[in-house]
């Protein structure tokens, strides 16, 4: 379906094997300081620490992990929320690792997120029109006096009633909400969105309405997400891509059911058995993965393979001195660990089911 | 049969308010026998909370209009007086929350606030409370327990918090531990830790055990029984088979289908939302709650409100269509996706 768009010159032109978004060896690392006057540095939050990741043109990258794996930090250095401690972030073939200023702005237009707490990040004081109407206002898009209409035409899009445009946040459920930031996310038709746990605070009826949402919305606007989530049955059912992250680096990547089927990496493994499923019988005979204990912080991380004090698979010396590498295993799969598991689903599905 | 350790009798919970009567909890039966687990699942606003906080005591006659029965061990807690609900609260029925940042003082020390909760119902000096609180902290899979035991609870994890309120709920070995939301904060492979350790302490300590979730994958692991509540009903309840395996009521079918799967097959097929919000509580649909969201609506739905019948054995749901509709709609739309 075509939908109009406002036209922009393309920085250089960008064939369609190149991906939307190249993201090399990229780290982030927060000072932890000692004193007021005098501040000391005595140490780094390693958030995220060397992750090499591609998103391509059209698809869904779901990225998972438990909290403090440096999930939401790599979204938002991608958006440029933070710097870079080190690395590089290319949009459309172009470096934006330093964008600054009018470059910044731009990028801003084709680059947005959602957020996941739809309370928090919708400004009580404005109405909905003037909450989605102001991407249009600030990058003046669109002549004042047809902002409304567009705003209405936006409200309709996501499945909110236009004549709601004078409303306030608070009088709306949460799904609905959800629903505006969806809106406001898509007013400048950004090519890329990111979505930072978007269904995680709505209940479960709601959560279906807001994920077939954006699946329609990919699919007309030609739009490609970054699906930031710890829930693997949301991420399993949006994404064509998964990505596992923990403590700041990538464990493990695959295509479509590849991982769901062979996790090679003991952690997805573990992520993947700890997945309660809505069928007794299913969950009875899930293999299970226990792990013990929590992650380690990111302040002084473990050495070599960094899930080596909780792995049930680690061999020592090799998995507390050397770092994997990612290496690649079934077809559009790689994984970074040096006693990868053997070939086995987690979740036996019914033969033809 | 055993006697029941938790009979609740047709209560209903009703807070009065600016804007009218909230009818959080609308005539709600059901039983629990000693060492069982249930799990009671449904939305925000379900009353599923709201249930058991009056089970607890922690919602009473000063904030609401309380009606029916809630009969534990031979006794109704309803009528009992403030200091003996007391002692039952903690002693025999014990409660760890959703969020454990919340339900711990953040001013005292962990090991304290275990111990004086074992000082408050027995009698025993600071010293033995405080190596009672250490073991428990050690029965909950908390390494080093004596040092932990000295530590606030901002030195804890997410999910070191929640063994420690698991620790607080059950130092005084109670007959019933309430869980609500216990995991809903947590990651999901520190979720599977706690609930195994629920599951475990279960056997040790002979409890039963209710959990109040939102999510059909924790109960269909952990639960013996089901209950599925919606605009403060009980609209089914079964074994975990009966839910599973053959819901009879539209809302169960909706919850089943709307969530997307680990085990789904690979095809990418849409999730079937429910359609439609949850009502408001204050003006709760006419005739059946559920007939504004249901595809299987029929008139006598928005007029008759459905009782909560029994199909067989402990199975029963609040809906108008037959029992032959309800097993052929089920087997045709919501075992067909999966």
């Amino acid at each position: 379906m075509s939908v109009e768009v406002t036209e922009r010159p393309q920085p250089q032109p960008a064939t369609s094997e190149t991906p939307l978004v190249r993201i090399r060896a990229l780290r982030k690392l927060f000072p932890i300081t000692r004193g007021i006057l005098f501040q000391k540095r005595i140490g780094d939050v390693h958030a995220v620490d060397g992750v090499d990741l591609d998103i391509k043109r059209g698809e869904t990258l779901g990225l998972v992990g438990e909290t403090g794996c440096g999930k939401s930090t790599l979204a938002r250095v991608l958006m440029r929320l933070y710097d870079a401690t080190e690395g590089s972030i290319e949009f459309e073939g172009q470096d934006i690792t330093h964008a600054k200023g009018g470059d910044l702005r731009e990028l801003r237009r084709e680059m947005q997120m959602i957020f996941q707490d739809p309370f928090a990040s919708l400004n009580p004081r404005k109405t909905v029109g003037s909450i989605i109407g102001a991407p249009y206002r600030l990058h003046r898009v669109v002549p004042r006096n047809k902002i409304k209409s567009e705003v209405q035409q936006l409200m309709e899009l996501v499945g909110l009633n236009p004549e709601h445009y004078n409303r306030y946040p608070h009088e709306f459920s949460g799904g609905q909400r959800q629903r505006i930031g969806v809106a406001r996310s898509l007013a400048l038709r950004p090519k890329l969105i990111v979505c930072d746990e978007p269904v995680s605070a709505l209940d479960v009826s709601i959560q279906a309405q807001v994920l077939n949402l954006l699946e329609d919305l990919q699919e007309e606007f030609n739009l490609t997400y970054l699906f930031i989530a710890h829930d693997l049955s949301v991420v399993k059912h949006v994404s064509d891509r998964v990505a596992v992250m923990y403590l700041g680096k990538i464990v493990e990547m695959a295509v479509g059911q590849t991982l769901y089927r062979n996790p090679k990496h003991p952690y997805s493994g573990a992520l993947l058995s700890a997945v309660p499923i809505p069928d007794p019988d299913l969950a009875a005979a899930k293999k299970r993965i226990i792990l013990e204990g929590d992650v380690p912080s990111p302040i002084d991380p473990p050495s070599g393979c960094r899930f080596h004090p909780r792995c049930p698979n680690a061999q020592f010396p090799k998995c507390s001195e050397e770092e994997p590498e990612l290496l690649p295993h079934h077809p559009g799969q790689v994984a970074a660990c040096h006693f990868p598991l053997e070939d086995r689903a987690i979740i036996e599905t019914p033969a033809g089911g | 049969m055993a006697e029941p350790l938790l009979e609740v009798k047709n209560l209903t919970v009703h807070f009065p308010t600016d804007d009218g009567l909230v009818k959080a909890v609308d005539g709600v039966s059901f039983s629990l026998l000693p060492g069982e687990t249930l799990g009671v699942v449904g939305e925000s606003g379900s009353g599923k909370s709201v249930s058991f906080l009056t089970v607890m005591g922690l919602i009473n006659a000063k904030q609401a209009v309380i009606e029916g029965q809630i009969i534990f061990q031979g006794q109704d807690l309803l009528t009992l007086p403030v200091d003996e609900m007391r002692n039952v609260r903690g002693e025999k029925i014990s409660m760890i929350f959703q969020d454990p940042m919340t339900s711990l003082h953040p001013y005292y020390k962990t090991g304290d606030q275990i111990a004086e909760a074992i000082r408050v119902h027995q009698r025993v000096s600071k010293q033995e409370a405080h190596e009672q609180a250490v073991e428990m902290l050690r029965r909950v899979g908390i390494p080093r327990p004596d040092e932990r035991a000295d530590q606030y609870p901002h030195e804890f994890s997410g999910g070191m918090r929640q063994r420690a309120m698991i620790a607080m709920a059950l130092s005084l070995n109670p007959d019933l531990l309430i869980a609500d939301e216990p995991t809903t904060a947590l990651d999901v492979t520190v979720q599977a830790q706690i609930l195994d350790l629920l599951d475990r302490l279960k056997q040790e300590f002979n409890a039963a055990i209710v959990i109040v979730t939102h999510d059909l994958g924790v109960v269909a692991e952990h639960c013996d029984h089901i209950q599925v509540m919606y605009a403060g009903k009980i609209v089914e309840a079964g074994d975990r088979r009966d839910i599973y395996y053959g819901a009879h009521h539209p809302y169960t079918w909706g919850l089943l289908a709307s969530i997307p799967r680990l085990d789904e097959s690979d095809t990418k097929e849409r999730l079937q939302p429910i359609r439609g919000l949850p009502p408001s509580l204050i003006f709760v649909p006419p005739g059946c709650a559920f007939h504004p969201r249901c595809p299987h609506v029929f008139d006598r739905c928005r007029t008759d409100v459905p009782e909560l019948l029994p199909a067989d054995g402990h199975h029963a749901s609040r809906c108008h269509l037959s029992l032959s509709d309800k097993e052929r709609i089920f087997q045709e739309e919501v075992m067909a996706r999966s």
